[in-house]
């Protein structure tokens, strides 16, 4: 593979800057001694102290994170059968029109989704709270993956399939041995952006919660009126560390694995 | 591709998911819209929504998805086209999406801290010798930061396509004399079709319904469809306008849509 | 696949094992507590140790859950799904609750502390009687300043908005009702105008404004002024207490024309499961020490006139956050002028933002 030049790597280092500035803006602030994101007066850790204090703050993290991980798994899975089901419809017309559908949760903003899932849960008699708001996060969370996962199906080469069969492999193995790992990068791009648009919903959460049950999203949009505190400043930057940590580490571990495997079928 | 490969069983889940929560908020949406305040049947939401007020936010809404979705597919598209060049690049693909996890509210003051007045941005732009700007509640700073959210949507589908691009292909045209453009206009960029498409759908279609930025980044010097259905919805308590206005956007979707699947009728078309 | 497959087992374990972590918290907390109470209130509005202290003195778990807006909240109650016990409503939407019959009479017998209240707080014209609310904080409306940026102007009028020398300086609030009432109030009508012809009024003159607006934002007036982006804002008297504890050049007014006079409420909603709860509730925030408390807490205005006594001296003298009853005098309270109206100056003011 050809090598990465110098012109490449600027721009790549741009994109990334402009990236992460907000969060290394609000993670620098989270150090504040003064109250708010503005004058930083001098360094102190008690934002961080207060975090691990509150209590009900780590629960709704728990909480967050629970719903966003269950909510993007199920989507995913379902996106991914959704997917495979469009191609393999027969009529263009009928494709066109699921498609159409599959976007409407993309195009409508929260409020709606809200508020016609608040309606929908509540005619069945659903008890608002961690299930409602699951259910919600899983559906407005599948038509990313489903748009995530069709362009690595259209690519798929139709006579892989065929050769497959005519090699007696069942439709189930066709399935797991040949689509699967050939849509894989969509699958996965589908599932990271499915935790994306959970972790990032206020609005539909806000509707459908209730009975104590909350989210990060919810917590940090209602203090908006009296100001967010620092302390939330100080939770985001111990996520965003954890997290950072959390993939690098399993992507080291993943390239050790993968290379000892290797190293053993050479 | 024909093959009954699965099982019917296997895509209820998504039908399932189609029918109770995609088509039946709709056909409540599209039933509120034919209300008024007072709960009497009208179609004066239809008639209203043909006021020039309406059509202004309408164009305002396209132009500026537009906008966005413009320079996030020219900003994501090296990115992406780059980053498959790298080394760790599933890595450094994970790291444009984590930054899309920190709440989107905080970011967003974060911005307001970035591209103040008295933000580094304006600070380093003095250091230089240039004059302050006023960058905050701007049409530029709207679209900056709506392009910000949304590169991660942009980059994936696309990194996904670059990816797994035969080198091969690549290797030929230039065997044949192509110039790097050439082979980047007519072998690489449509191959890659597939993964521009969707990121576009997930840019552009969302972009139409922007609301809370409109406030905080805009200062509602842009006013979006989406800003108007979440006030009627919250403010006014007009559910029936509301949700005209979602209908028309909704329709407004269905004809992106068609728009942007006509080439696969049209290829066909040209064979028979 | 099989990469696949290990993703979702470790996804699983994750979610399980942090599951178990939160029932473990949920448990630690509430020992031996037999009753709840849901809470429904704005974001960082109370002091989370009063809370605390409450479950120990009743032996009930407080529940809290909250909203970032009214017309949220109501939505919220009116659905049902959750069995809310206290709300914490703005006057206003106390009047479209009360019209919904969202809301449950306060049984006074329960609450005994109701004495500590102000009077003058007391009996006004969006719940006479109190019969369903209570007053939990009070405020005004009006414009925060930095002289430092202005050459010391003032504004002990809101005509003084107008003046050319503001050019894209003054941040507006995203919201009908108090920026067509300002406009209102400057021409002396009334900020509850039903009178078409007055809005049309307000509402031209508003527009006029335009050159000098800056932009028209929600809460994060407070870090646009404190950061000096903005020099001039009109906004409410406890972000404008928020302002000034961060940025000592920033002073608060309330022009002589009048503006409004806001209160956020205690309320028993229609949803209430726990009503002896509920009662016990209110009581224990409107004793005098624990309303200071939470007064100085929170850092807005509490109606508990006893609760004056427990407090700093300097923030109760403060004129701006605790006016006289002669500047008092010229403030309104919010009334509904039903959804027709509000239809109305929401379009007005639509038409102002997009001019």
């Amino acid at each position: 593979m050809k090598k990465i030049n110098k012109g490449a790597k600027i721009y790549l280092a741009f994109v990334f800057i402009i990236l992460y500035a907000p969060i290394f803006y609000l993670i620098y602030y989270s150090f504040n001694s003064g109250g708010t994101m503005t004058n930083f007066e001098s360094f102190t850790l008690e934002h961080y102290q207060a975090v691990f204090e509150d209590k009900r703050l780590i629960m709704i993290l728990f909480n967050t994170i629970i719903i966003a991980l269950l909510s993007a798994l199920v989507a995913t899975t379902i996106g991914v059968l959704g997917a495979l089901a469009i191609t393999f419809m027969r009529k263009p017309a009928m494709r066109r029109a699921i498609l159409s559908l599959n976007n409407i949760l993309i195009v409508s903003p929260d409020v709606i989704i809200g508020a016609s899932f608040l309606i929908l849960f509540t005619m069945i008699g659903m008890k608002l709270g961690f299930m409602s708001v699951l259910l919600a996060h899983i559906a407005f969370s599948i038509p990313i993956v489903v748009i995530m996962v069709l362009p690595k199906l259209q690519e798929m080469n139709p006579s892989l399939i065929d050769a497959a069969i005519d090699l007696g492999a069942t439709k189930r193995e066709v399935l797991t041995r040949v689509i699967i790992p050939f849509i894989k990068p969509g699958i996965f791009a589908g599932f990271f952006l499915a935790l994306t648009y959970s972790l990032d919903d206020f609005a539909v959460t806000f509707f459908v919660t209730g009975n104590g049950f909350s989210t990060l999203s919810v917590e940090i949009y209602s203090m908006a009126r009296t100001g967010i505190t620092l302390t939330i400043n100080a939770l985001s930057g111990l996520i965003f560390v954890v997290t950072v940590l959390l993939v690098v580490g399993y992507y080291a571990i993943n390239r050790k694995t993968k290379a000892a495997v290797l190293g053993v079928k050479k | 591709m024909n093959h009954k490969l699965l099982r019917p069983l296997h895509s209820i889940p998504y039908f399932g998911w189609l029918l109770l929560f995609v088509i039946a908020p709709i056909l409540l949406i599209v039933y509120y819209s034919f209300f008024d305040l007072s709960g009497n049947f009208t179609l004066g939401n239809y008639v209203n929504f043909f006021t020039s007020t309406y059509f202004k936010l309408t164009l305002s809404s396209f132009w500026y998805a537009f906008l966005i979705t413009f320079f996030s597919l020219l900003i994501s598209y090296p990115t992406a086209y780059f980053l498959t060049k790298t080394k760790h690049k599933q890595l450094w693909l994970l790291l444009i999406i984590i930054p899309s996890w920190i709440n989107l509210l905080l970011k967003t003051y974060a911005f307001i801290g970035l591209l103040g007045l008295y933000g580094p941005i304006n600070a380093f732009l003095e250091l230089t010798g240039l004059e302050k700007q006023q960058l905050l509640f701007t049409n530029f700073s709207f679209v900056f930061v709506s392009v910000y959210i949304f590169i991660p949507f942009m980059i994936l589908p696309i990194f996904n396509a670059l990816d797994k691009l035969n080198p091969a292909l690549i290797d030929a045209a230039r065997d044949l004399g192509a110039t790097q453009w050439t082979t980047f206009t007519k072998v690489i960029f449509p191959l890659t079709m597939n993964g521009v498409k969707s990121g576009i759908q997930v840019v552009f279609i969302p972009a139409l319904s922007l609301f809370m930025i409109t406030r905080l980044i805009a200062g509602n010097k842009v006013i979006t469809l989406g800003t108007a259905i979440e006030q009627q919805f919250l403010v006014t308590q007009n559910w029936g306008m509301g949700s005209t206005i979602a209908v028309f956007l909704i329709l407004f979707m269905f004809i992106i849509m068609l728009l942007t699947s006509q080439k696969e009728g049209a290829k066909r078309n040209e064979k028979n | 696949m099989k990469e696949i497959l290990r993703g979702a087992a470790l996804i699983l374990i994750i979610s399980g094992l942090l599951f178990v972590v939160n029932i473990q918290l949920n448990k630690s907390g509430s020992s031996g507590t037999k009753t709840s109470l849901t809470v429904y209130n704005w974001g960082e509005y109370i002091d989370p140790q009063l809370l605390k202290e409450f479950e120990q003195e009743t032996g009930i778990k407080v529940i809290y859950e909250t909203f970032d807006s009214n017309e949220g909240m109501m939505g919220k109650v009116e659905q049902g799904g959750t069995a809310y016990d206290i709300v914490v409503p703005s006057e206003y939407m106390i009047e479209m609750m009360k019209e919904k019959d969202l809301l449950l009479p306060i049984d006074y017998q329960q609450v005994p502390n109701v004495k500590h209240i102000d009077p003058y707080f007391l009996n006004l014209p969006f719940d006479p009687n109190n019969e369903f609310s209570l007053p939990y904080f009070w405020g005004t409306l009006g414009i925060a300043f930095n002289p430092t940026l202005l050459e010391g102007q003032t504004f002990e009028s809101w005509d003084r908005l107008w003046d050319p020398s503001l050019a894209q300086k003054i941040v507006l609030v995203d919201s009908a009702r108090e920026t067509i009432g300002m406009s209102l109030n400057s021409l002396d009508y009334s900020l509850n105008s039903t009178d078409i012809q007055q809005l049309r009024a307000a509402t031209e003159k508003l527009k006029q404004l335009k050159p000098n607006v800056k932009a028209i934002i929600g809460d994060e007036v407070t870090q646009l002024m404190i950061n000096q982006e903005a020099s001039v804002a009109l906004t409410w008297s406890g972000q404008a207490a928020d302002m000034m504890a961060e940025n000592e050049n920033i002073d608060y007014i309330v022009p002589e024309e009048g503006s409004n006079l806001w209160f956020d409420n205690l309320v028993i909603p229609r949803t209430a499961a726990n009503l002896e709860g509920a009662h016990a509730f209110i009581n224990f925030m409107l004793d005098p020490e624990i309303a200071a408390r939470n007064a100085e807490y929170v850092g807005y205005s509490t109606p508990n006139l006893t609760a004056l006594d427990y407090m700093d001296e300097t923030v109760i003298s403060d004129e701006r956050f605790y006016p006289d009853e002669e500047t008092r005098d010229h403030l309104e309270v919010y009334r509904n002028l039903g959804l027709e109206l509000l239809g109305v100056y929401n379009e007005y003011f639509l038409e102002f933002k997009m001019k």
